[in-house]
């Protein structure tokens, strides 16, 4: 397990906080003096599980460096509405060059934090991350992102992988699921919305290059989020986390039911919780209570086109066995 | 301290000298020799405290370079070529967000057809891109435009190209007078970044901006190229006192103190063309030279000023607009606008072709006669050229172009089999 | 630092941006009924004080409990806990044991000798109390902690009336019900024992009481005719129960029939079983299902030997032997006889057929009404006539002790009222947190802790108390299957998973706030705040 679940108190360590843990026990959210790296008056839209995301696993990077953070960031939604002139939500040092090159500009960073910190001149604890959506990671920046990697530079990388191009009006990505409709995978003609056996799983691509950390998590195991981004910043070297974080606007969904979705997907199977370091998967987690997918899509507006008058029951089995083979492949059930 | 050596290897040299801190490196010719030698300086330690990373990319490599700037190091890197078109996006982001790379160019032609010889069409293609742009002769130029580049950028805070010549001056060995490690210690302070990523005190760096204040951005953009036009030849005079050696500058006059025909050129060429300018004054032609070193920001003052006693320039330049005629030439004519002078474009030397003396002369002649074209191709095979028109007035598939000129051209290995 | 204009931005500028302004839906604070509370008689806290128990501190938890209740340690034991039916945790796995709990914070008063606050302030009002049982006692409780002096008459020779002459030791034991009352006479109650008022005007009159409190309860035994022979011992159910507290127990012989289906036929079975009855048998004219004893109570007497002729009615008692009817249940559920007879041996019979007031004490008030045997009252437990009070088994309602504690509990805050010519006007009801206003995800998964048992061979012999109480471990385990439905338990849910960071954490026990400049109304919260403390309401405009 990437970190110790409590149980046996109301709520165990499901919740963010609980007043009847030890203080050290608690979330780094549950803090009053929790940095919030991406502060209010983003201009995100509501229930967005990409500020979320960001502030869950930035804030926890900089609990882990005591603040001694600097942090790039691909363009995208999150970029956009963190940043428009003249107001910034940032706390932390943070840049923002294009869209594909942030593992490349993050390189940058820790390249010149090296140098400059053996010189003397800059804090020693001072470490970097790189932050982008999908489309930044799994397409337009993936070659920066594998450069990034197979050096081994000492860069964390967090994708908040939303399953499309948000910001641009929903286009599909390479992380796109299967049969979701986006502007341009619209549920329309005999393979309504996006075709089954393409896009890719880059955190698979980021084991493959056997480096010291992968894991993926979700905005709705908060605590499974934080013990991740904890061990990645224990490491040295390139890690990557992939964070699913819902997109009501996107996927069609009520606002406020953002973690609930998140949650749908790991309790579902459809996306794998699990870490891997130098290449090794060294944990998963469980699967609470398995739930067929369809609880998973059915809430969601891009998959409407599933559940008209008659349930398309084809792909819906074609969406379950994804989720059958995850959790056969990652452990789902039993955990790790 | 004299020294013969290859000119990619001098400005390696002259890099290491002002201890740069991030070096990226990704391999195109003709560049390459000069980030193999930085890689083996910075791998023996001779060039201590800097990181050199092998990147995937030429995007990669200025991204890394703009994340090391941002960061606050003293960053450099080298491209030509389809290298610097593959970077574009980052190139102009990096002038964008005024961060002060110094970046070789080893000027390199823009295929298709793919060419892996000199001439200027890939830096002029990032005429606008914000970056500051300056041509050496020489290898000593070379050399010395580098040392100089790091002290004007990081006081402006923008990003300057040194371009010179591939093959011409990146292969070439000549004699160079390499300077100290004190010399440039002299001239070049530590880099005092104007804004840096620092949790000590936290910016957001590369906001998104608006119609409300964009145009105030790229404007001011522009003005500090104009205070780059003034500090320039402040930089130079200041690398004279210090190397005893004057290089740099916005512009170069040569022999132009009576000349009626002055010929105007960027970088390597200007050598032959003084050559043939000598020889042609010795036969009593009033013909000079000038050479500009800055093309960005473009001296338009001083550009006219060197030309105000004359009747009329040829400018001689290793770039095409396709479908305009010169880049260089443009600017020339924006420059003298109003004088009256009879102003020529010559396109010379595309994808490494040789300008030879022989061409030089028989063009510059013409030239000091008034009988010169307006715009001239020099060498230009117009047979071949002729006959693929024709055959693609007559045939709709006629068929890859430089091929074909291959095969008229009676290159065995173009033959239709 | 020189920033480049406009690319280069101060941290944390976009405050300056007030996302509220976004909000169609607003989110509040809310703190919804919890069902266990909703459920109890005696209108308890119960989410309350399970909070405190939450975090071990049982004093807290103690006195938060017993701001409604006087008697935890008693109900602990007595009470047929309906919170347990109404609990949301049910839809989880099962109800938490919150009757458990409340034992074992009584006991643990006990044990501690902790004591109710002395009132600040005398009222100068003089209250009687008539009856020492569990309604008298709790209004007498509440009126002394209002400040009023309260005197309880009692009839008998000792307090706690149902709760000492029906209820057996081995359900409670008589240690813990003195510990309770002694804790109430401490705040000053007089209790007056063997004082029988016969007439409630001439008692007020003699004392200067300025408003009264009845609570006599239900003691006379109902009695059904039955054709028998003279050798044929029949009594009644109470007085079997009352006379155990004497030092002549009852002689009932070795096999006793009890007739009836209540909880009172129940104790009585069990205890004749307990005084050494081979055969302690249980008739009953309806089944099982039917019957209004609790199943868990018939469970445990059948384990324990009583046996139970279901759908049988006694037609008539002979000389060492009775003879009972068979019936069958018609279409409507209603028992009709057969008219197949069975006889069977019995020494004696209980009746266990209910009981009723004794109204004596009335004659001749003016203004009282009375029905069905029991004395109306109106919604401020108030009878016709003005500052005469009524509460318990004596007006009509569901006579347990719960019901009784919460019925002088009430009362006595009318009574406070009207001794100030006021109304009291009890404080609105919030709406209920059903199960459907709760995020179950969030709450871990905790099997109901289970009491110990006392041994079966010492439950057939002895008045030892058959079900023992929870220890420290588990009683807190058990606290903490607390889901807090409808109350904020500070999980910080709402304050981590606000994408807009506009949850103003107050600090421990302080809860939290929003901050509507930011909140842009997504609703995150609400969604998954646990206990559903939150409620989005449109925006007004």
């Amino acid at each position: 397990m990437s970190f110790q679940p409590i149980k046996f108190y109301q709520t165990g360590t499901f919740t963010v906080g609980n007043r009847l843990l030890a203080p050290e026990e608690r979330s780094v959210q549950a803090s009053d003096k929790r940095y919030n790296s991406i502060n209010s008056g983003h201009r995100a839209c509501q229930g967005c599980g990409e500020a979320l995301g960001a502030r869950y696993a930035i804030d926890a990077a900089m609990e882990a460096t005591q603040g001694q953070l600097i942090c790039a960031n691909a363009t995208g939604c999150l970029e956009v509405f963190s940043t428009p002139y003249p107001e910034t939500s940032w706390q932390i040092p943070w840049v923002h060059s294009l869209f594909g090159n942030t593992a490349a500009v993050a390189t940058g960073i820790a390249a010149a934090l090296k140098v400059k910190q053996k010189k003397g001149e800059r804090n020693p604890a001072i470490r970097v991350v790189a932050q982008g959506g999908d489309g930044g990671t799994t397409d337009i920046g993936f070659g920066c992102l594998s450069g990034m990697f197979e050096r081994n530079d000492d860069v964390l990388y967090i994708c908040y992988d939303n399953g499309g191009y948000m910001n641009t009006g929903v286009q599909r990505s390479s992380a796109t699921p299967p049969a979701a409709r986006t502007a341009t995978t619209m549920a329309v003609g005999s393979e309504p919305g996006n075709a089954f056996g393409q896009g890719k799983f880059v955190p698979a691509i980021a084991m493959a290059h056997e480096i010291p950390y992968v894991a993926t998590a979700t905005v709705a195991d908060l605590r499974d989020l934080e013990a991740k981004v904890s061990r990645a910043m224990e490491l040295r070297g390139a890690r990557y986390i992939h964070i699913l974080v819902p997109c009501p606007l996107g996927w069609g969904t009520a606002s406020s039911e953002t973690i609930k979705i998140a949650r749908l997907a790991k309790e579902t199977g459809l996306f794998p919780v699990f870490s891997a370091e130098y290449g090794e998967q060294k944990s998963a987690l469980a699967i609470r209570q398995k739930l067929p997918v369809e609880d998973y899509l059915r809430p969601q507006k891009r998959y409407a086109h599933l559940f008209g008058k008659q349930p398309d029951v084809q792909v819906i089995a074609k969406l379950q066995a994804l989720a059958d083979r995850n959790i056969r492949k990652y452990n789902l059930l039993e955990g790790l | 301290m004299l020294k013969q050596m290859e000119g990619s290897r001098a400005v390696a040299e002259a890099i290491a000298l002002c201890r740069p801190e991030v070096i990226c490196a990704y391999p195109i010719s003709p560049q390459t020799h000069i980030v193999e030698a930085l890689g083996e300086m910075v791998k023996d330690a001779t060039l201590g405290d800097c990181e050199y990373i092998n990147v995937e990319s030429e995007f990669a490599a200025m991204s890394v370079a703009i994340g090391a700037s941002a960061a606050g190091a003293r960053s450099y890197t080298a491209t030509a070529s389809q290298g610097l078109l593959y970077m574009v996006e980052a190139v102009y982001n990096a002038s964008g967000l005024g961060l002060p790379i110094v970046m070789t160019v080893a000027n390199r032609a823009i295929g298709a057809p793919i060419n892996i010889w000199n001439d200027h069409s890939d830096s002029l293609s990032q005429r606008d891109s914000g970056w500051l742009q300056l041509f050496a002769e020489t290898n000593q130029e070379a050399l010395d435009l580098h040392i100089q580049a790091f002290k004007l950028a990081e006081e402006l805070s923008l990003p300057i190209m040194v371009c010179m010549d591939g093959f011409i001056l990146t292969h070439a060995y000549e004699r160079v007078d390499m300077p100290t490690q004190q010399q440039v210690d002299q001239y070049l302070p530590p880099y005092e970044p104007r804004q840096v990523l620092d949790p000590a005190e936290p910016v957001s760096i590369g906001a998104m901006v608006g119609p409300e204040a964009f145009m105030e951005v790229r404007y001011l953009a522009h003005a500090k190229q104009m205070q780059a036009l003034e500090r320039i030849p402040q930089l130079a005079e200041e690398f004279q006192a210090v190397f005893g050696r004057d290089s740099g500058g916005l512009i170069r006059s040569y022999r132009t103190e009576d000349a009626e025909t002055i010929i105007i050129a960027m970088g390597s060429v200007l050598g032959t063309i003084k050559d043939t300018v000598d020889a042609m004054r010795e036969q009593g032609h009033k013909i000079g030279v000038l050479g500009i070193t800055s093309f960005r920001p473009f001296p338009y003052a001083a550009v006219a000023a060197a030309l105000k006693d004359c009747q009329r320039f040829v400018v001689l330049e290793k770039s095409l607009a396709v479908g305009g005629g010169g880049i260089v030439a443009t600017d020339v004519r924006l420059a003298c606008t109003g004088m009256g002078l009879q102003g020529h474009t010559v396109i010379a030397g595309l994808g490494g072709r040789a300008i030879t003396v022989k061409s030089l002369t028989a063009l510059f002649e013409k030239a000091c006669a008034g009988e010169l074209e307006l715009n001239t191709f020099l060498d230009l095979d117009w047979k071949a050229v002729n006959k693929q028109l024709e055959r693609e007035k007559q045939v709709r598939r006629s068929g890859p172009i430089a091929e074909n000129l291959l095969r008229d051209a009676g290159v065995v290995a173009a033959r239709n089999y | 630092m020189d920033k480049p204009f406009a690319i280069t931005l101060d941290p944390g500028s976009s405050l300056a941006n007030r996302t509220g302004s976004w909000r169609t839906f607003k989110p509040l604070y809310l703190d919804r009924l919890p069902p266990c509370n909703a459920a109890c008689p005696a209108g308890e806290n119960i989410q309350g004080w399970l909070f405190h128990a939450e975090s071990g501190d049982y004093e807290a938890a103690w006195r938060a409990l017993t701001e409604n209740n006087p008697l935890p340690a008693i109900m602990g034991r007595v009470c047929y806990h309906p919170c347990q039916g109404a609990c949301n945790r049910q839809n989880i796995d099962s109800s938490v044991g919150i009757n458990a709990v409340e034992r074992f914070l009584g006991d643990e008063a006990i044990k501690r000798g902790w004591a109710f606050p002395k009132p600040a302030n005398k009222s100068g009002k003089r209250v009687l109390v008539v009856g020492a049982g569990p309604s008298g006692l709790s209004a007498a409780y509440h009126l002394a902690r209002l400040g009023h002096e309260v005197e309880i008459h009692e009839a008998g020779p000792y307090a706690g009336g149902m709760m000492r002459f029906g209820i057996p030791q081995y359900r409670l034991p008589r240690d813990v019900l003195n510990a309770e009352v002694k804790r109430i006479l401490d705040l000053g109650v007089v209790l007056r024992l063997d004082t029988k008022v016969s007439n409630i005007q001439d008692s007020m009159q003699a004392g200067q009481f300025d408003a009264a409190f009845l609570a006599v309860g239900a003691h006379i035994g109902k009695r059904a005719f039955i054709p028998a022979g003279d050798a044929t011992k029949i009594v009644d159910a109470v007085s079997v129960l009352r006379s155990m507290e004497g030092e002549d127990k009852p002689m009932l012989g070795r096999r006793v029939v009890v007739y009836g289906g209540g909880n009172t036929a129940i104790d009585v079975a069990r205890t004749v079983k307990r005084l050494g009855a081979s055969e302690a048998i249980i008739v009953y004219r309806r089944t099982r299902e039917k019957a209004p004893a609790h199943d868990f109570e018939i469970e445990e007497a059948l384990q324990e030997g009583v046996m139970v002729k279901w759908l049988s009615t006694i037609k008539q008692a002979g000389e060492g032997e009775i003879t009972i009817e068979k019936m069958a249940l018609d279409d409507k559920g209603f028992p009709q006889p057969t008219g197949e007879f069975e006889t069977l041996a019995a020494d004696s019979v209980v009746l266990a057929l209910g009981q009723d007031v004794d109204l004596s004490l009335l004659d001749g008030l003016p203004g009282l009404e009375l029905k069905d045997g029991t004395v109306q009252v109106n919604q401020n437990m108030m009878t016709g006539h003005p500052g005469i009070f009524a509460g318990g088994d004596m007006v009509p309602s569901e006579r347990t002790v719960t019901v009784a504690v919460g019925h002088g509990k009430k009362a006595a805050h009318h009574i406070d009222a009207w001794l100030r010519g006021e109304t009291y006007a009890p404080p609105p009801k919030h709406e209920i947190a059903s199960f459907d206003k709760l995020n179950p995800w969030y709450y871990t998964e905790a099997p109901h802790m289970v009491r110990p048992t006392l041994d079966i061979i010492r439950r057939q012999s002895t008045f030892e108390e058959v079900q023992g109480g929870l220890d420290e471990n588990n009683a807190l385990f058990e606290a903490r299957r607390c889901l807090s439905c409808g109350n904020c338990f500070e999980c910080d849910n709402c304050y981590g998973v606000c994408p807009d960071n506009a949850v103003i954490k107050l600090g421990p026990g302080k809860r939290f706030e929003f901050n509507y400049d930011y909140c842009k109304g997504c609703g995150v919260c609400a969604a998954e705040c646990p206990c559903g403390a939150i409620k989005m309401m449109p925006e007004e405009n």
